[in-house]
Order: C-alpha cells, then sequence, then structure tokens
C-alpha cells in the first residue's frame, strides 16, 4: 500500500497532478450547471413578472 | 444533409437535442475515466526509463489533446458563425472557449510537474511546445475577455470568431513544434508510422482516457450550449414555454 502511494518516490508528483486533474473536471461539471442554472432563473423571473403583469 | 443541417441549428431542436445527449456522453465518458485512470495508475507497468513517473501521461495527453480540439471547434464554429450567420455556431464558439481554457491550463499543469522530476525543472522558457501551449492559453483568455468586453452580442460573435480564426495557425504549430524544433518534448508516441511506441498494457489506460475526457468534454460542451442557446433565446416563444411548462425545469 505504501509502495503503490509511494510511485518510487514519485508519489507527491503523480497524485497532485491527479487531484489535480479531478479539480478540473469537477469544476467545470459545476461551472456548467451553475451558469444554466443563472440563465434559467434569470429568464424564469423575467418570464413570470410579465406574465403577473399582463 | 441540408435539411438536417438547417435542422440541427434551430435553437429549440438543438436544446432539446442537446438535453438527451447529455447523459449519453457523460455517463461512458466517466466511466471510461474511471477505468483508464485505474488501469494506468495501478496496472499499467512503471515505464522503464521514467518509472512510474510516467503515469501523468494518462491525464497530461487528454488534456493536451482536448486543448487543441476545443480551439478547433472553436475556430471553426466561429468561422461558420462568420459565414453562413448562424448563431447556434456562435454559441458553440463561445461554449468551448472556458472548457478548452480549463483543459490547456491542465495541460501546463501536469506538464509542468511532470517536467520537474524528469527535465528537472518546472518551466522551460525556450521550449517551443512549452511557449506554444501557454499562447493558447493566452487566445482563450483573450477570446473570453474581448467576448466579455462587448455588450452587443452580434458584435462581440463576430470579433471574437475573427480573433479565434487568426489564433488557429497557433494549432499546427504545437502538434509540429517537436518536429520543427528542437524541444525537451518526446516525439509523437501515439500516432507515428509502425505504430504507437507503448506497450498494450500501457496503451489501453491511454486510449480509455483520451476516449473518456472527449466524452465528457462532449457532454461538458453541450450543457454550456444549452446555456447560450437560453441566453440568447430568452424572449422568444419556445423559451416562454418551456420556462411556463409545469414541472419542467429543463
Amino acid at each position: 500500500m505504501t509502495e503503490t502511494l509511494g510511485m518510487s518516490g514519485y508519489g507527491i508528483y503523480v497524485w497532485s497532478t491527479f487531484a489535480l486533474t479531478a479539480t478540473v473536471l469537477v469544476y467545470n461539471e459545476w461551472a456548467a450547471r451553475r451558469r444554466f442554472r443563472s440563465v434559467y432563473r434569470d429568464i424564469e423571473v423575467r418570464i413570470k413578472a410579465l406574465e403577473n403583469r399582463s | 444533409m441540408w435539411k438536417w443541417f438547417h435542422q440541427l441549428a434551430s435553437p429549440p431542436h438543438f436544446f432539446r437535442l442537446a438535453s438527451v445527449l447529455i447523459p449519453w456522453l457523460a455517463w461512458p465518458g466517466y466511466a471510461l475515466i474511471a477505468y483508464g485512470t485505474f488501469a494506468g495508475l495501478f496496472v499499467a507497468p512503471p515505464d522503464y526509463q521514467q518509472s512510474d513517473a510516467f503515469r501523468i501521461i494518462y491525464v497530461h495527453v487528454p488534456a493536451a489533446y482536448l486543448s487543441m480540439m476545443a480551439y478547433m471547434i472553436m475556430a471553426i464554429a466561429g468561422g461558420i458563425g462568420l459565414i453562413w450567420r448562424m448563431k447556434l455556431a456562435h454559441a458553440v464558439a463561445a461554449s468551448a472557449a472556458p472548457i478548452g481554457a480549463s483543459f490547456t491550463f491542465l495541460a501546463l499543469a501536469s506538464g509542468s510537474v511532470w517536467g520537474r522530476p524528469m527535465w528537472g525543472t518546472w518551466w522551460e522558457w525556450g521550449d517551443p511546445r512549452l511557449m506554444s501551449e501557454l499562447l493558447m492559453l493566452f487566445l482563450y483568455i483573450g477570446y473570453m475577455a474581448l467576448r466579455s468586453a462587448i455588450d452587443d452580442t452580434t458584435k462581440a460573435d463576430k470579433a471574437s470568431a475573427v480573433l479565434a480564426l487568426v489564433g488557429a495557425v497557433n494549432v499546427p504549430v504545437i502538434h509540429y513544434s517537436v518536429e520543427w524544433w528542437s524541444s525537451l518534448h518526446q516525439g509523437a508516441t501515439l500516432i507515428r508510422e509502425g505504430g504507437p511506441a507503448m506497450d498494450a498494457a500501457m496503451l489501453y489506460p491511454l486510449l480509455a482516457n483520451i476516449l473518456g475526457f472527449s466524452l465528457v468534454f462532449g457532454a461538458l460542451l453541450l450543457r454550456r450550449v444549452r446555456s447560450e442557446v437560453l441566453r440568447r433565446e430568452g424572449r422568444t416563444r419556445w423559451v416562454r414555454e418551456l420556462v411556463l411548462a409545469p414541472g419542467d425545469s429543463a
């Protein structure tokens, strides 16, 4: 187990790279979903305000 | 063919199609990445020269490949938008930029971390591939800054498409830089005469990750294009119907 994590002495380089990759993938998913929710909510608020006024 | 092309360019049709396609791209993509990462870290044998440090290849190569692919999609979509005045194409170009920038950053960062134990340095200013990849990150940032600086979407589409097309010259420079100039980078490993220069146990996880990252990129792109289409079409009837449909959160 320690041997696997150690990666022949390169563990810090290998694991930090894979952790960064996971972060980039999670960030991309989160940012894309947040962008959609934000755009959708803005449109929803505007349309419902117009509906209530008419 | 043209009928299909025109139908695809219709925002409501594309919006619905993207909603269906996203899970079909995302789940197989993440499954392939899970396999490729596990096999790359724990199953593939260590490299005879680089030992376990070579395992960084399993994220560095897919990220570098996607950084270039995203740029080509951005430039081609921008070109289509300019020539055929197709709004959806501009939406695709604008959506590809932030994802491409994030993968370019990942390619540079993972390459830098890999370079430290192998080359003895985090960064080499004289290396043509590093510099052309860094230039691409600046092109992505410039593209997004230009878009956000122009309020008028039509003008922003045109100006950013021209920038994307001009910057596309950099993509073949990145790809062929290791052949044209002296570089710390090794030559092509996968696509070369005589087949890939890797053992199958090392190769398959890499291919799985390249395909997996590509599928996830496709899903992320469609997610962002949906938002962009919705923003641009916010005052149209189909969006109004979509928002007012009971129980439909799109």
